[in-house]
């Protein structure tokens, strides 16, 4: 079974499990809100200062949704010792990463597009238009935030504090995509929307740098 | 032993040559006077940081391919220092800033990457203390490690880019833009005491991490035998 | 898929140290196993029969020294079945859903019929729907096993497989591995001591401490190994 077969396979259940309890996905999206709603209310900002702020609150929200939302997928492996089962079933170990990234960044996505209409409402944004350009930005952004968490998840699963760790390690590392993220976010919600060719290609820079150093060094990373 | 003397002597004398040409025999800056100085500190430990997580890097590498200790050694060695030589350049930044313009902090392109360096090691170092099986704890930490010096220069890249509309402090101009060449001796000078400083601490902190692993191993066979 | 007969696979453990820490699970382990032997390993508990498992089914490395397999005709992977304390299987699927899965990443072909005779081997085609985490421990053992079988493996690995079966399950898996065994598959077992399970075995071996302190092979008897008075 080739790489891309296996690492299908396993998505394929990721999703799967997923949907049929939706805990993950539902509880990420109520803290997302949560985040966004206590930044409104604490900055209560006008309208300028939404368009100025309000993405860069709406990522730095989305990142820490995801430095929780991270957490169990290698800690459910852990349950059973289910990842071992995986290790003995797979021709290659990357499969494994390749599916969680998939599947994080699939959940990370629908949260995104669901936090979207509520954001744009909180913070007075218009981008009716700018449709293509955000969920461009949204999905190299996720599978960075994704790629990233899923490596340091399989990391911090194997050390104490893994709840708190796993922000600690995480947070600096994806400052970059923070900020690129925000820029392209800022441009295409602005007044007038402008689309920072520059910052996409820094997002799939880093994705890219990411996702290889992962093929290079994630079996070690599920060693005993 | 006499080795760690030369040594330390050396790296001493060569930042205390440093500081007096810093002080005395650099010329003053036009704008700020001798406010500017502590320019020779402050980026010299800047780059003697990077160069000693450039090296834990390199360790970090060497012990996932051969599994040595002596890499897991060389890497928390690595990284300690450079946290030490990074907190000493966060902590020069405020106290030059604060006379010159009043205000403590600026999130300038390079103390905001600085500072984002910081976070990065000392996670590092926290990770170390979170894992107890030594085979795991350095597999783990340099594992992080090689994420950690990738995303540098990608730190770097994206403040750089979009996070200098700050008025970067033009007394600095930059180590290789605009340093007026009556100054570029004793800055490389600084450079060189800071690096050889930085050996001094590296070898110490080694010597150390690796007295540690020989009782470990003594330990062992006295439990075995 | 080859039928284990034609897969014939030997291992063989060479000076291998395991440490964690400063605690020595394995200790210069040297032990060779012929293909299509059925070895019995008993011990205590801490003896290190199941890091020594663990490293046979290749979920960890040794800290010194070497494992190298064998084969007898040219297959490229041994295909391994590890039944080990922890089910290995998920508890938020069901029977069959997790068996599906795994054959599906194993590359079973002809999938579902193989899953359906499996599953009605260990009993549990009236639960097949039902979620794992309803089972009983023995229930999931069986899971368990059945998942280990899924690639008709040529090298069986089993961490105490009778534990929690109940004596008609005990029954059926003596005789499937006893099916197993004719057939040339390898199978390495650890065991607590004497049992009806470990009559099957074609040797025993004892570890104590890391190292191996008996073996049939070396002419001691089958019962003075595996008891715990035995030396």
């Amino acid at each position: 079974m080739g790489l891309l077969s296996n690492a299908a396979a396993l998505l394929g259940k990721e999703v799967r499990t997923e949907f049929r309890s939706r805990e993950l996905l539902s509880t990420t999206i109520v803290f997302v809100l949560i985040v966004v709603v206590l930044f409104s209310f604490t900055f209560d900002p006008t309208t300028n200062e939404s368009h100025r702020f309000g993405p860069g609150l709406l990522w730095l929200a989305f990142l820490f949704a995801a430095s929780l939302m991270l957490q169990p997928c290698f800690l459910r492996e852990q349950t059973n010792d289910t990842l071992s089962a995986l290790r003995l079933a797979v021709s290659d170990p990357f499969a494994i990463f390749l599916a969680k990234i998939g599947a994080n960044t699939l959940f990370l996505l629908l949260t995104e597009l669901l936090m979207l209409p509520v954001f744009a409402a909180l913070f007075n944004v218009n981008f009716r238009g700018q449709l293509p350009g955000i969920l461009l930005t949204f999905l190299l952004g996720s599978l960075g935030i994704s790629t990233a968490g899923t490596a340091l998840a399989a990391i911090s699963a194997q050390a104490r504090m893994r709840e708190l760790l796993l922000p600690l390690l995480l947070l600096p590392l994806l400052a970059p995509i923070l900020v690129a993220s925000t820029e392209v976010t800022v441009g295409l919600m602005s007044a007038d929307p402008v689309m920072q060719w520059k910052g996409i290609g820094f997002l799939a820079v880093f994705d890219v740098v990411f996702l290889t150093a992962l093929w290079l060094f994630g079996e070690y990373l599920l060693e005993e | 032993m006499a080795k760690r003397v030369v040594l330390c002597a050396a790296a001493v004398l060569l930042v205390i040559a440093a500081a007096y040409a810093s002080f005395f025999i650099a010329p003053e800056e036009r704008t700020m006077g001798d406010l500017q100085r502590i320019f020779y500190f402050h980026v010299s430990c800047a780059w003697a940081g990077l160069t000693a997580f450039l090296i834990g890097f390199a360790s970090n590498l060497l012990y996932v391919w051969k599994r040595n200790e002596k890499y897991d050694w060389l890497g928390v060695t690595c990284a300690e220092v450079g946290v030490a030589f990074t907190t000493i350049v966060l902590i020069s930044g405020p106290i030059w800033a604060k006379p010159a313009w009043g205000i403590y902090w600026t999130w300038d392109a390079r103390l905001t990457s600085t500072f984002v360096l910081w976070l990065l090691y000392i996670s590092y170092l926290l990770l170390r203390t979170l894992v107890e099986e030594p085979n795991r704890r350095a597999l783990l930490s340099a594992l992080f490690g090689i994420f950690a010096f990738i995303d540098v220069p990608i730190v770097f890249g994206a403040i750089r880019w979009w996070r200098t509309q700050h008025p970067a402090p033009v007394i600095m101009g930059g180590p290789n833009s605009g340093l007026a060449p009556g100054m570029r001796p004793t800055f490389y000078f600084a450079v060189l005491a800071m690096h050889l400083f930085m050996w001094f601490l590296i070898s110490e902190r080694y010597a150390l991490e690796k007295l540690r692993g020989d009782v470990e191993v003594l330990r062992r066979e006295a439990e075995t035998s | 898929m080859a039928s284990p007969a034609e897969c014939k696979v030997g291992l063989r453990f060479e000076k291998v140290d395991k440490r964690y820490g400063t605690v020595y699970a394995l200790r210069n382990l040297t032990l060779t196993i012929a293909p299509g032997e059925c070895v019995a390993l008993a011990g205590r508990n801490g003896s290190g029969k199941t890091t020594l498992l663990r490293i046979a089914a290749n979920l960890t490395r040794p800290t010194r020294g070497s494992l190298s397999f064998s084969e007898s005709t040219e297959n490229q992977n041994p295909h391994t079945g590890f039944v080990a304390h922890a089910t290995m299987v998920y508890d938020e699927l069901t029977a069959e859903e997790n068996l599906l899965f795994f054959a599906k990443l194993l590359g079973v072909t002809k999938r579902k019929e193989r899953v359906a005779e499996l599953l009605f081997e260990v009993g549990l085609d009236e639960r097949k729907d039902s979620l794992v985490r309803t089972f009983s421990r023995g229930m999931r053992q069986r899971v368990a096993i059945a998942r280990a079988l899924l690639a008709n493996p040529s090298l069986l690995l089993f961490d105490e497989p009778a534990t929690g079966l109940d004596p008609e399950a005990t029954t059926w898996l003596i005789g499937r591995l006893r099916t197993l065994r004719d057939s040339g598959c390898t199978i390495v077992m650890s065991l607590h001591g004497e049992s009806e399970v470990a009559r099957l075995a074609t040797r025993a071996v004892r570890l104590e401490a890391g190292s191996v302190v008996a073996d049939t092979r070396a002419g001691t008897t089958f019962q003075s190994v595996l008891s715990f008075t035995g030396g």
